[in-house]
């Protein structure tokens, strides 16, 4: 442990608490924050030209496999204000890295920008590459073709939502929503892919796998909806999982039960992780870096521990210290 | 209250209070103490989660049954006079304006045609029309709906526009543009009726399209990098077909009603198709002195439409697995 901030009144912080089977694994700290922490006052959002769209980099230009990497990310609105401006961030293979903030700083618009998702109506500009685990070849993704996208997306890159009740199709029964991205990915067809349907509900540990393949979304409880939502993305293989606010909807009990799940998977299969929350405490139980974001632009970045102990700006500090705040009232009442 | 009484004589008040509200506290507790050990065990709490396990039994619904029977009676006389008929529908060899009776179970109409048979080849008519302009009206109006859903503003404000002037267009003047421009037939009546039909579905196609294209499950089935094909196919699709159904059902006996007022303004099938629009404006002259020729049918384009609109209201719960449970 790094010698505590005398400023800190209390060297306990919120240790991570991601219980049950796997614990807080101390992973690899080889993401790499190259984005350069602008000053206290935003920045001028510099709109980079897009280049060469869709473009195959090859994987010999960077050193280390980058299965993602984010360069001046803006993305506007149609009437041009800049909702997310000039954010660089990158993940290397089998790494993680939390992205905090409150809620309108941008943290979701970033996790949908990275698969070029954008809602209508919005623009991204700068450069976002992915790239496919196995091959090592980058894709940009700002000015990608449809088509391009939809081969890269799952593979590369997929997404579990906060809310898992309108994230799954209400009208199509569970087996299905699970078998489509096998059945993409691996080509199985009957038997095979109910195997495979069944292997994968016992990954995320949902019990009773003939019933809940025949179940339709609203059947199932929010936890076990987000376990299937959960065993959906894990189906498509990524070379990167971006969790966006994955536990929020839940209660908290459930929640610590599928951050640890989550946090097994992951681990388990060497993914990357780019974890979305307004939650300082389960972003540091998770990830080893962190990005704050305020406003659309990144503030601080660095390890949990650097960002926990010694986070340098003021808007750090007041998330840092309202989560404290939560635990010591929390303790208060338990004593 | 007897026990409060009798244990303490009214003296100091704050202080008699204590052991007086400990009691009822005592009571309460052990009235609550059973509640609570009933809600674990009971289907309330721990049943919510796995109520999906018991079998949901699939009520018929009443509306879709008796739907059912109207409209398969008509279909039934309908499939009955491909191979047979009483009359040749041209047979003009009986009495004029019969009543009801023996050698015509119906009657005749005043030049001496048996009820019976038009009828019989009016109920064909109706479903042929119906069905003719269902066909037409989802087919073009599904893909223009699509289209437009998925359009960008500029060509989805265009196709808006288009769809609301057809809707706007009265069906009548564009049946007689069509049987102006063809002939007057049964075709040109179903083709008519399919184009104005072919704007309502496309305008609903088109709003439940954006509705479903701003849920959450399709930007998920996107980010796992499902195409927008099987996007469509698999997602969109089937999360607007119970609304689409339900209102084509209803279009279909909107369509039979179009179709048979469009026979009585003679701008539908010819004779000697028999259509009811047409009988009934044959036998408006003679209401009183032969009542059958109109009453008879009145009463199966009544037992048509409002079978497909029970057919409708039945469908529209069957078809929705997230309207099923809480009925």
């Amino acid at each position: 442990m790094n010698v505590p901030d005398p400023s800190m009144p209390e060297p306990h912080m919120p240790e991570p608490q991601a219980s049950g089977t796997h614990g807080p694994v101390p992973h690899v700290p080889d993401t790499q924050i190259d984005g350069k922490v602008p000053e206290v006052e935003t920045p001028e959002a510099k709109t980079a030209e897009v280049e060469t769209p869709g473009a195959v980099i090859s994987g010999a230009e960077t050193p280390e496999a980058k299965v993602l990497d984010v360069t001046g990310l803006t993305i506007r609105t149609d009437q041009g204000r800049a909702l997310v401006s000039d954010l660089s961030f990158s993940i290397a293979a089998g790494s993680r890295l939390g992205l905090v903030g409150e809620s309108g700083s941008g943290k979701s618009l970033t996790a949908l920008a990275v698969l070029g998702l954008l809602p209508p109506g919005m623009t991204a500009s700068g450069s976002v590459v992915l790239r496919a685990a196995t091959d090592g070849i980058g894709t940009e993704v700002i000015g990608a073709t449809e088509q391009r996208l939809t081969g890269l997306r799952g593979r590369a890159a997929t997404v579990v939502f906060q809310e898992p009740l309108t994230a799954l199709d209400p009208l199509m029964r569970i087996g299905g929503q699970i078998a489509e991205p096998l059945r993409r990915r691996r080509g199985l067809r009957g038997a095979a892919l109910r195997r495979a349907v069944e292997e994968s509900l016992d990954q995320v540990r949902l019990p009773e796998p003939d019933r809940i393949i025949r179940a339709y979304p609203h059947e199932i409880s929010g936890g076990q909806r987000q376990r299937v939502a959960l065993a959906m993305a894990l189906a498509c293989e990524p070379a990167l999982l971006i969790a966006d606010e994955p536990t929020t909807a839940l209660d908290v009990t459930v929640q610590a039960e599928v951050l640890a799940l989550l946090d097994g998977l992951v681990a388990q299969r060497d993914m990357a992780l780019l974890f979305v929350s307004h939650d300082l405490a389960v972003v540091s139980a998770v990830t080893d870096h962190v990005l704050v974001l305020k406003d659309g632009s990144a503030v601080e970045s660095g390890s949990v521990d650097d960002i926990l102990r010694r986070s340098r700006h003021p808007y750090t500090r007041d998330l840092v210290d309202s989560a404290r705040h939560l635990e010591s009232a929390l303790e208060r009442i338990v004593r | 209250m007897s026990e409060r009484t009798t244990d303490e004589p009214t003296t100091d008040e704050p202080i008699r209070d204590e052991p007086i509200t400990e009691e009822p506290t005592a009571v309460e507790l052990t009235k609550t103490a059973p509640d609570t050990g009933e809600e674990p065990g009971g289907p309330g709490r721990s049943g919510r989660p796995g109520a999906a396990s018991v079998p949901v039994r699939r009520r018929r619904s009443p509306a879709l049954v008796a739907g059912c029977v109207l409209v398969g009676l008509i279909v039934a006389v309908a499939l009955v006079s491909l191979f047979w008929v009483p009359y040749a529908p041209d047979d003009t060899t009986g009495g004029r304006l019969m009543s009801p009776g023996l050698p015509h179970l119906l009657g005749t109409d005043k030049l001496g045609r048996d009820l019976l048979t038009q009828l019989m080849t009016g109920a064909r008519i109706a479903l042929e029309a119906g069905l003719g302009a269902i066909a037409i009206g989802t087919a073009l109006g599904l893909c223009a709906g699509l289209a437009a859903g998925f359009a960008t503003r500029w060509l989805d404000d265009t196709l808006s526009t288009l769809l609301d002037v057809l809707i706007a267009f009265p069906t009548l003047l564009l049946a007689m543009l069509m049987v102006a421009a063809r002939s007057a037939s049964l075709s040109s009546a179903v083709l008519a009726i399919g184009f104005a039909m072919t704007a309502v579905v496309a305008r609903l196609t088109r709003i439940l399209v954006k509705r479903v294209l701003a849920q959450d499950y399709i930007t998920a089935a996107r980010t796992s990098g499902t195409s927008w094909p099987r996007v469509i196919t698999g997602h969109v699709l089937p999360n607007i077909w119970p609304t689409l159904v339900v209102n084509l059902a209803q279009q279909f006996g909107l369509a039979v009603m179009t179709e048979a007022s469009l026979s009585f303004l003679g701008l539908g099938a010819p004779p000697p198709n028999a259509s009811w629009g047409r009988m009934l404006h044959e036998a408006q002259a003679t209401v009183f002195t032969a009542p059958t020729g109109v009453i008879a049918p009145g009463v199966l384009l009544v037992m048509l439409v409002v079978g497909v609109n029970l057919i409708a209201d039945g469908l529209r719960d069957a078809l929705d697995p997230t309207r099923r449970r809480t009925r």
